[in-house]
């Protein structure tokens, strides 16, 4: 009969927890991430009332109905109650998915604005580049011969291609904010995933794919990029950050690395 | 109507006469007659593990051929033609014997069942023949996808065929021996279901070479 | 009547007969059963190292030498180490812990019994299901002790990583091939359970026990068998491809433009993504065969110790085999992230809410059984009662994970491992201890003991919430899943703290098992002795003497005339009636 007291305690507890936000998502900084919020928050309400009353219920009836005597109730059921129960839960659980789908359309059955700026992902074990296509806009040929990662050229870039004289590669990614971007993501061994918590986005990198995702970030600063999918002994260790820089400063830096070649 | 399933779905209590859904519940979960059902129902399991084998199999097959543009058909070697032939006259011949076994004619049943384990023998040597042709014309297991998928799926059926005819062999040895009780019975219908539906396994595979690999 | 089953059957004589090889039925669900503890006290212990190594990742630990000279040189585990446990973990718990105990173990015991039978069908290919599954345990376990060590490409081995070999990492090598193999040999010995469940369910029940007078156990376990069948067979074909793949150069998952560690594979036009759609297409059922016999379990359960017949038979029994059908088809919901097309990840996302339908509907039966009830405390009711407690916290976080727009950031997080640990590591593990307190006394003619069981429960209920709750606050914060230390990410290391309690509640509550163990040995010999229906429950098991006979019902068959819950009847002589008591 203890038993009930103690669900009902560690179901505060976590309920405490999960309103303190002691461990929480890091703000967001995109209108995406805002939007994400929002579906996390509409259903962590859903499930935390679900699971509040559930385990509430549970630890009620363990207290109730322990055996003091008497008999207990004979019933196989009771039809009315199973059906507006279940439908009630197919209701609120379907709703949840649907209220969702515009957020996954946003991100993955819209394409990326036309003017959205490239930027090439190259993911290995266990390191992270990317390119850009520089000032004529366009990327170079690369070959898999060619990568020279100590003389870096992780991506494999011909320098026969005019296009790939200007590419800028970079160890880490820059990007300007409120501007759209797409990132074209490629791998070239395992699969391995690009995350960045603010954005609220990841995307696998599966060998022999190149991946699109387009986000636009609008607040600048510098975001960890933990690689998200198991990739070998180095997985841990598969860091990059991600920079949003005032425009201004963006164009800058873009130049200042091209003037480097 | 007592009985049905759908009495007992629908609640009957108390004693039912005979209650036959699926095959159990009936009283006769001791006897024979129920080693007999049990026997088929496993196969019947059995024969739905290997479907769904063969369907995830399958269903590589095709998506493998729709993304890549390496994919060459693999020429069928002509002797499969004929392997086909053994098989079903391999299945024939297991009908024939069955039937000769109902009717009680021993001698006429050994004859069509060692035919059949022969023929299934001839089968696999042929297969054995078609790998070979296949090998000398430059064709191996890795040589791209069609020839990868024809390799697998002829060598896993072949495997399959393997316990088909361990299975006959086995009862051909007692039919030979004078062996074959009446308690052998659902073991010779079990090997004769189980061959005949490796045949029909047979012919999916070849539609499937021909038409798409 | 009675006229003889085709294959004799008299008691077996002989050490070898009766204990090693046995036909029976009954030893066969308790080797299982000691296999799958041998199993999850291995498992355990590998988490309880991996547990420590991510609070302590430079600690210098000198057996850990000894064990593994090259994986942990100096005494310090390498990344790779913590790799090949986490594989190893996962593996050993999900194959040989979930998937065999509840179904092989506490099912082959008990199906038979419960539905009137001498023994299963096929009592030869269960001797053989259960020893290809012990050579199938041996070639795992072997794999720690090959050169370059167990594979380190987690429980789901995901190609590329697994399919290059040794290239790709330690452990990649000849372990990942002898993990298939195991795999492979598992998937065998699986179908041969399945076989047996299915035709001794269809087949062989005594008179009077239809389909909708079974004990909800035996409906878990058909349902968990056809699961089985189907799914197992896609993963036998799967680990065959890959091993083409990793040793006779085939590309059916493994594209052009590969260059690992500095070499360029020769391989062409296959699609890793191709192993994710057949791995899940088994995967996913298989989770539902690792929690549906302990749904099977509660709902015994709750009932019996209620007094009071479950709430909803039919319900529960269209729900379990909801569960079973629904379970194929959401596959994709482990997918969202992969790169497939997102129209099919909508697809799979409305799918898997709509299994979360007839999960809620077996969790407000279970309270409604326990409503208006007398409930009695046994330990066996404690695990039971945790077990809806704990699939309600389980299955609720999936409520987020279903969605491919939150799964956006959950994916590869703690997030999931919490969710998976709560539903599979804890709900199923209880479902386990429920059963083994419930039915202990039929196997052994004794009780467990009471008070150790008690302490036992206590102490694992509040851990586990302690070990898993905490994963999925560090998920929100973002925090990867499969990192073997969390030193290189600023944002990381300010989750220490959380990591560091999570260990100390892991170790505690690893300690605490061996309560059970012991209470499990020692009552064995010196419990307290149990009558032959020491629960006063309804079903055919508690009709028959503790231990059971050889052939279960002493060759008289067993006639049904009640359903199986039927507690607290108005107007009959005991608060219970026996499936087999007069109508």
């Amino acid at each position: 009969m203890l038993l009930g007291p103690i669900v009902w305690v560690l179901t505060l507890v976590i309920c405490y927890f999960f309103m303190g936000h002691y461990w929480w998502f890091p703000p967001p900084i995109s209108e995406h991430g805002q939007a994400y919020d929002a579906q996390f928050t509409v259903t962590l309400w859903v499930t935390g009332v679900i699971f509040f009353c559930a385990q509430m219920a549970l630890g009620w009836v363990i207290v109730k109905f322990r055996d003091r005597g008497g008999v207990a109730r004979y019933s196989h059921g009771h039809n009315v109650l199973e059906v507006v129960w279940t439908s009630a839960t197919a209701v609120l659980f379907i709703g949840l998915v649907l209220a969702g789908t515009r957020i996954w359309a946003a991100v993955h059955f819209a394409e990326a604005p036309a003017d959205a700026m490239k930027i090439e992902v190259m993911s290995k074990q266990f390191a992270w580049s990317f390119r850009y296509p520089g000032p004529d806009g366009k990327f170079g040929r690369t070959d898999l011969k060619l990568v020279n990662d100590q003389g870096g050229n992780p991506f494999g870039i011909d320098d026969k291609d005019p296009a790939g004289k200007d590419d800028v590669t970079s160890a880490s990614i820059k990007v300007p904010a409120g501007k759209p971007i797409e990132l074209i993501m490629r791998s070239r061994d395992v699969i391995h995933n690009f995350f960045v918590r603010e954005l609220r986005l990841k995307q696998d990198i599966v060998p022999g794919m190149e991946i699109p995702l387009h986000f636009q970030a609008d607040v600048a600063g510098v975001y960890e990029v933990p690689c998200s999918e198991l990739c070998g002994l180095g997985h841990h260790q598969m860091r990059t950050t991600l920079e949003v820089m005032p425009p201004a400063d963006f164009e800058k830096w873009l130049r200042e690395q091209a003037a480097q070649k | 109507m007592a009985g049905s399933i759908t009495t007992d779905i629908a609640g009957g209590r108390g004693v039912p006469p005979v209650v036959r859904d699926f095959g159990g519940g009936d009283g006769d979960g001791g006897g024979r007659g129920a080693h007999r059902r049990a026997a088929v129902t496993g196969l019947l399991v059995l024969l739905a593990a290997s479907v769904m084998l063969f369907a995830a199999f399958t269903s590589a097959f095709f998506v493998r051929r729709g993304m890549s543009n390496d994919w060459v058909d693999t020429p069928v070697p002509g002797i499969l033609w004929m392997n086909t032939g053994v098989l079903v006259a391999s299945s024939l011949a297991l009908e024939l014997a069955r039937r000769a076994l109902r009717s009680g004619r021993r001698i006429a049943f050994n004859r069509y069942w060692t035919g059949a384990t022969l023929l299934g023998v001839v089968f696999l040597c042929g297969q054995y023949a078609g790998w070979r042709q296949l090998n000398d014309a430059g064709i191996y297991l890795a040589t791209n996808p069609s020839s990868s998928f024809f390799f697998l799926l002829t060598c896993v059926h072949a495997v399959h065929l393997l316990g088909g005819i361990s299975a006959l062999g086995y009862i051909d040895v007692q039919a030979l021996m004078l062996r074959l009780g009446p308690g052998k019975r659902t073991a010779v219908d079990v090997s004769a279901y189980f061959w005949h539906f490796l045949d029909g396994v047979w012919i999916y595979l070849m539609v499937l070479f021909l038409f798409w690999g | 009547m009675s006229s003889p089953v085709v294959h004799p059957h008299h008691a077996p004589t002989g050490f070898i007969r009766r204990y090693i090889f046995s036909l029976d039925h009954k030893v066969i669900g308790i080797q299982y059963y000691f296999l799958a503890l041998f199993s999850v006290f291995l498992g355990m212990s590998l988490s309880v190292l991996m547990r420590y190594h991510l609070i302590y990742p430079d600690a210098k630990v000198g057996w850990f030498e000894k064990l593994w000279p090259t994986g942990a040189a100096g005494g310090i585990m390498t990344p790779e180490l913590y790799l090949s446990l986490m594989t190893m973990h996962g593996t050993i718990m999900v194959f040989f812990v979930l998937t065999t105990a509840p179904q092989s173990g506490f099912g082959n015991y008990f199906l038979p019994i419960q539905i009137g039978a001498e023994d299963m069908a096929f009592p030869v290919l269960n001797m053989l299901s259960f020893w290809t599954t012990f050579l199938a345990l041996c070639v795992m376990v072997a794999a720690f002790f090959v050169p370059g060590g167990a594979p380190l490409a987690g429980w789901t081995a995901y190609p590329p990583l697994s399919a290059v070999g040794a290239l790709s990492g330690p452990g990649e090598g000849m372990g990942q091939t002898l993990w298939i193999i195991s795999i492979a040999i598992f998937s065998g010995a699986s179908l041969m359970g399945a076989i047996n469940f299915i035709a001794t369910i269809i087949d062989l029940r005594c008179k009077g026990m239809s389909m909708m007078r079974l004990p909800l156990t035996c409906w878990s376990w058909f349902v968990t068998a056809i699961l089985g069948l189907l799914g197992f067979a896609v993963l036998l074909g799967a680990g065959v491809l890959l091993l083409l793949d990793r040793m006779a150069g085939t590309s059916f998952f493994l594209p052009a433009g590969l260059l690992v560690n500095d070499q360029i594979l020769n391989h062409k036009g296959g699609s890793p993504l191709l192993w994710q759609h057949l791995f899940w297409f088994f995967g996913h059922p298989e989770v539902y065969i690792a929690i549906l016999p302990g749904m099977g379990v509660a709902s015994q359960l709750l009932s019996t110790f209620s007094r009071k017949p479950i709430f909803g038979y039919k319900a529960m029994v269209y729900a379990i085999l909801g569960i079973g059908f629904l379970g194929f088809f959401v596959w994709g919901h482990h997918m969202f992230m992969s790169g497939m097309n997102p129209y099919s990840a909508f697809a799979f996302s409305v799918l898997t809410m709509s299994i979360g339908v007839p999960s809620a509907i077996k969790t407000f039966n279970w309270i409604g059984t326990l409503w208006g009830g007398r409930i009695r405390f046994t330990t066996a009711m404690l695990f039971a009662l945790g077990f809806v407690s704990l699939f309600v916290t389980g299955g609720i976080s999936g409520i987020f994970l279903g969605q491919p727009a939150l799964d956006l950031y959950f994916h590869d997080t703690y997030f999931v491992v919490g969710h998976f640990h709560m539903i599979m590591g804890v709900a199923a593990i209880f479902g386990m201890f429920a059963g083994t307190f419930y039915w202990f006394p039929k196997v052994t003619g004794r009780f467990m003991n009471e008070t150790l069981g008690k302490i036992h429960f206590y102490l694992t209920f509040i851990g586990v919430y302690a070990i898993f709750t905490p994963m999925h606050f560090l998920g929100i914060a973002g925090n990867p899943r499969r990192y073997a230390d969390f030193t290189n990410f600023d944002f990381l290391g300010k989750l220490l703290p959380v990591h560091t309690f999570m260990t100390h509640a892991a170790i505690y509550t690893a300690v605490a098992q061996l309560i059970f163990l012991v209470n499990l040995i020692w009552s064995a010999k010196k419990g307290k002795r149990a009558p032959d229906n020491p629960w006063e429950a309804t079903t055919l098991e508690w009709t028959i003497p503790s231990p059971p006979p050889f052939d279960n019902f002493a060759g008289k068959h067993p006639v049904v005339n009640h359903g199986p819950y039927e507690y607290s009847v108005p107007g009959a002589p005991k608060d219970y009636t026996m499936q087999t008591d007069p109508a």
